[in-house]
C-alpha cells in the first residue's frame, strides 16, 4: 500500500487513467478541466503512458472519437464540462445506447449565460438523463479511486456502459490534497484487460448503429433500461472489491451522523466536505444534525437513499443548479429525493435550497441557517426551493 | 518524391478484366431505383475488399443499408450521428494503432473509412472533416455528392450547384433556385495538406475504383469528392441518372482529376465539351432555367475548368522540364 503524497486532484485523476492503461485519449480542452488532459498528454509524451492521444477540434468530436475507439475495442478515456459537455450531449446517449464503456471526467462546473468557468452541478444535471453512470466524488482520494473504478464496472460485461466520474471544478479539480495513488501492479490486478463482447472487427464484421423503426425503438430502449437498472448491485459488489483490494469502502449512498438524526441534510460533491464540518459545529451546540451523500447518482439508488433519510423529521434537500420549471417545483436533486419519499408513503418537511451558483461558496454558516430554516418552519409554509445567500 | 506518389509507384489499377467479385455492400439494401449514391458506395467497396472499418454519417447510405435488423454490410460499420462520421473513423484509426502497437490485437493492414452526403460533409460535419484531414489520420473520406438532403426530401446545401431547384431553394416569380455557388469541397481538401485528393463518380467506374485503391495505399488522410446522381432529387428518370452523371463530366461541370501531394492531375480531359445544356436538359430541377442564366453557369463552369487547367498544366509542365 503506497503512501499519500500531496498532489492537485486533477494531476492525481489523470495518473490514475493512466494507472488504468487507457489506450486512447480524445479530448478537447476546456477550464478547469484542463490539467487532467494535459497531465496525460505529458504521460504521452515522455514515454509513461503507452496510448493515443487524440487532440480533437470539438468536444463533439471528442465524444466521436471516443465512440469510435471504444467500438474498435480500445480502452478510452475523455474529460469535459459545462459548454463542453453541452455540445457532446449529443453523441453522449449515443455512446450509451451503444454500450460503449468510455471513461469521462467531468469537472463540474456551470453553464452559460452568464459565461462562468467555476463550479456547480448545471452540467452533472443536464447529463443525468444520457443512460451514462454517474459517479460524484467529494475529495481528491474518492475521484482518483471512483477513476479507477469508472473502468472496472463499465467494462464489466454485465454493465458495459459508460461511466462518468464528476468532480467540483476548481474546489476540487484545482486543489492539492493528500491523496494515495495506488500501485500500478495493484490496479493491474483489479482491472482485467478490456475485452468487449463486440467490436468493429473485419475477422467479425458487425454492424453498430442501426435504424430502430417503430417495431424495434421501443424494445431498444427497454434493453438499455434493464440492462441500467441491473448495473445497482454490479456497482455496490465492485466497490466492495475495491475496498478488499485497496482498503477503501465505497457504498452508493454516505451517511454521516444521522443515526438520531432530526434534520438531515441530503446533497452531492464537494460541498458534503464543509457540511461534515457544519454539521460537527451544530451538533456541539446540541442539534441533531446529519449528511447523506449520493454518490452514485445514475443508477439512482433510491432503496439505499430511503433507508438513509427515513428516520428524519426535516429534510434540508440542497442543488447546486438551477433549473428553469416556472418557481413550483424543486430542483432536480430535491425531485428526485421526493419522488422516493412519495413512493415509499412518507413525508417528512423539506426544504430545496440552490446554493453555490457558478463558483459561489457555500460556508458552514449557510448550512445552519439552511437548517433553521427547516426545522422551525411549519409544515407547508417552504416554498418549492429558495436560493441561499444572494446578494441583495 | 511525396508520400502519397511513393505509395503509388507501383500502382497496379483494376480493368475490366480484374475486377474484384468481393460485394462487402450486399444487395437487398432499400436505396431508390436509379441511385447513382449508392452504386458509388458499392463500386468503392470492392475496391476496398472486406478488410475494413467503414464509419457512416446519417444520410441515405445509412438508412437504407442498415434497418434492424437487417444489414447490408459485410464489413464492419457503425453509424453514431450526422456531422461526425469523420471523428469517428479517427478515434477508431487511433484505438488500432494503440492496440497494435501495444500488441493487444495484430492487424496493422486494417483501412478506414468515413463517408457521408454532401449535406454530412461540406455543411454540418465539416468541423470533423477539417479536424480529421488536419491531424492525419490514416483513413479514407467519401464524400456522395448528390447536390442536396436527399435523404430529408431534397433541401438545398452548400453543394448544391448554382440554379438548381430543391425543396428549399425553389424556383419560384422571384427565384431560380439556388442562389449560390457549389462550395468546393476537393479543394478544401487540398487546402489541407491531404496527401491524396480526388473527384471521381459512378459513371466512370474503373476511374472511382482505381482511385478509391489508390486512396487506400496512400498513407494518410485521403478525400474523394464522388458524383453521385440522385434521379429522385434530380428529377430525371431513374435510367437516366448515370447518363447525367457523364454529361456532368463531359460538360465541365463535374472536371475529373486527382491531386497526389499537392500536383494537380486531370484524370480525363475534357478536349470537345458539350454544352451545358445538354446536363441541364434531363433534369427537372433545372427546367426554370433562362436563357441567361444558362449562359452565366456556362460562363462559370468555363472559368472554373480553365482555372483547374491552369493547375494541371503547371504541373504537366514542370514535369517536362525534370
Amino acid at each position: 500500500m503506497s503512501k499519500p503524497i500531496g498532489i492537485e486532484v486533477s494531476i492525481a485523476v489523470a495518473e490514475a487513467v493512466g494507472l488504468c492503461d487507457v489506450d486512447v485519449v480524445a479530448a478537447y480542452p476546456i477550464t478547469p478541466q484542463t490539467h487532467i488532459v494535459e497531465h496525460l498528454s505529458e504521460l504521452v509524451a515522455d514515454g509513461h503512458l503507452n496510448a493515443e492521444f487524440v487532440p480533437v477540434e470539438s468536444e463533439h468530436s471528442a465524444m466521436s472519437a471516443c465512440i469510435g475507439s471504444s467500438a474498435a475495442g480500445a480502452r478510452t478515456f475523455t474529460s469535459t464540462c459545462s459548454q463542453g459537455y453541452a455540445l457532446m450531449s449529443e453523441l453522449c446517449y449515443i455512446a450509451s445506447a451503444l454500450r460503449l464503456p468510455i471513461v469521462m471526467a467531468v469537472a463540474n462546473r456551470a453553464l452559460s449565460a452568464p459565461i462562468n468557468i467555476w463550479n456547480d452541478h448545471a452540467d452533472l444535471m443536464y447529463a443525468r438523463d444520457t443512460g451514462w453512470i454517474q459517479l460524484i466524488s467529494e475529495n481528491g482520494q474518492e475521484a482518483v479511486d471512483l477513476s479507477v473504478l469508472a473502468f472496472r464496472i463499465g467494462e464489466d460485461q454485465r454493465v458495459a456502459m459508460p461511466v462518468q466520474v464528476n468532480l467540483d471544478g476548481f474546489t476540487m479539480s484545482h486543489v492539492v490534497e493528500p491523496i494515495e495513488i495506488p500501485d500500478k501492479e495493484e490496479v493491474m490486478k483489479f482491472l482485467p484487460p478490456f475485452k468487449p463482447k463486440y467490436r468493429l472487427d473485419p475477422a467479425n464484421p458487425m454492424t453498430f448503429g442501426a435504424v430502430g423503426m417503430p417495431d424495434i425503438y421501443t424494445e431498444a430502449r427497454v434493453a438499455q433500461d434493464e440492462a441500467l437498472k441491473a448495473t445497482k448491485p454490479i456497482i455496490q459488489e465492485l466497490f466492495d472489491d475495491f475496498a478488499k483490494q485497496f482498503g477503501r469502502q465505497y457504498k452508493l449512498i454516505e451517511s454521516y451522523k444521522t443515526e438520531d438524526a432530526e434534520t438531515i441534510i441530503v446533497m452531492i460533491g464537494s460541498m458534503a466536505q464543509t457540511a461534515m464540518s457544519a454539521v460537527d459545529a451544530m451538533r456541539a451546540k446540541g442539534k441533531k444534525v446529519g449528511i447523506v451523500r449520493i454518490r452514485v447518482f445514475r443508477p439512482f439508488p433510491a432503496a439505499e437513499l430511503f433507508e438513509a433519510i427515513k428516520g428524519a423529521k426535516n429534510l434540508v434537500l440542497l442543488d447546486r443548479v438551477t433549473s428553469f420549471a416556472g418557481g413550483e417545483i424543486s430542483g432536480p436533486v430535491a425531485l428526485e429525493i421526493k419522488s422516493v419519499l412519495y413512493d415509499k408513503g412518507i413525508a417528512p418537511k423539506t426544504g430545496n435550497f440552490l446554493v453555490g451558483l457558478g463558483g459561489r461558496d457555500v460556508t458552514e454558516q449557510n448550512f445552519e441557517e439552511m437548517v433553521d430554516r427547516v426545522a422551525s418552519a411549519k409544515n407547508g409554509d417552504l416554498p418549492a426551493y429558495e436560493f441561499i445567500n444572494v446578494r441583495e | 518524391m511525396g508520400i502519397a506518389s511513393d505509395a503509388l509507384k507501383n500502382f497496379k489499377g483494376f480493368n475490366l478484366k480484374n475486377m474484384p467479385e468481393v460485394e462487402p455492400v450486399s444487395p437487398g439494401h432499400r436505396a431508390c431505383q436509379g441511385c447513382g449514391e449508392v452504386l458509388a458506395l458499392r463500386q468503392a467497396m470492392k475496391a476496398i475488399g472486406t478488410n475494413a472499418v467503414v464509419c457512416s454519417a446519417t444520410g441515405c447510405m445509412e438508412i437504407i443499408t442498415s434497418p434492424y435488423p437487417q444489414t447490408a454490410w459485410r464489413v464492419p460499420w457503425i453509424h453514431v450521428a450526422f456531422e461526425n462520421a469523420a471523428a469517428v473513423a479517427s478515434g477508431a484509426e487511433a484505438a488500432y494503432k494503440s492496440m497494435n502497437r501495444k500488441g493487444i490485437i495484430n492487424q496493422p493492414d486494417v483501412t478506414f473509412i468515413a463517408y457521408g452526403g454532401d449535406g454530412a460533409t461540406a455543411d454540418i460535419g465539416m468541423q470533423a472533416l477539417s479536424g480529421a484531414l488536419e491531424r492525419g489520420h490514416n483513413m479514407i473520406y467519401f464524400c456522395f455528392d448528390n447536390e442536396a438532403y436527399m435523404n430529408t426530401g431534397i433541401q438545398r446545401s452548400s453543394s448544391t450547384p448554382f440554379g438548381a431547384s430543391t425543396t428549399t431553394s425553389p424556383a419560384g416569380k422571384k427565384s431560380s433556385g439556388q442562389s449560390t455557388w457549389k462550395k468546393n469541397m476537393a479543394e478544401i481538401a487540398v487546402a489541407h495538406g491531404a496527401p491524396y485528393v480526388a473527384t471521381a463518380t459512378p459513371a466512370y467506374p474503373i476511374d472511382l475504383m482505381n482511385k478509391v485503391k489508390k486512396a487506400s495505399l496512400v498513407p494518410g488522410p485521403a478525400y474523394i469528392h464522388i458524383y453521385s446522381p440522385c434521379p429522385t432529387g434530380w428529377r430525371c428518370g431513374i435510367d437516366e441518372g448515370i447518363e447525367v452523371a457523364r454529361l456532368a463530366v463531359q460538360t465541365k461541370v463535374f472536371p475529373l482529376y486527382e491531386v497526389i501531394d499537392g500536383e494537380y492531375h486531370l484524370s480525363r480531359k475534357v478536349a470537345k465539351p458539350k454544352p451545358i445544356t445538354d446536363y441541364f436538359k434531363p433534369q427537372r430541377r433545372f427546367r426554370h432555367l433562362t436563357e441567361t442564366e444558362v449562359k452565366y453557369i456556362q460562363d462559370r463552369v468555363d472559368a472554373e475548368y480553365e482555372k483547374l487547367i491552369k493547375k494541371c498544366v503547371v504541373e504537366e509542365k514542370k514535369k517536362e522540364k525534370e
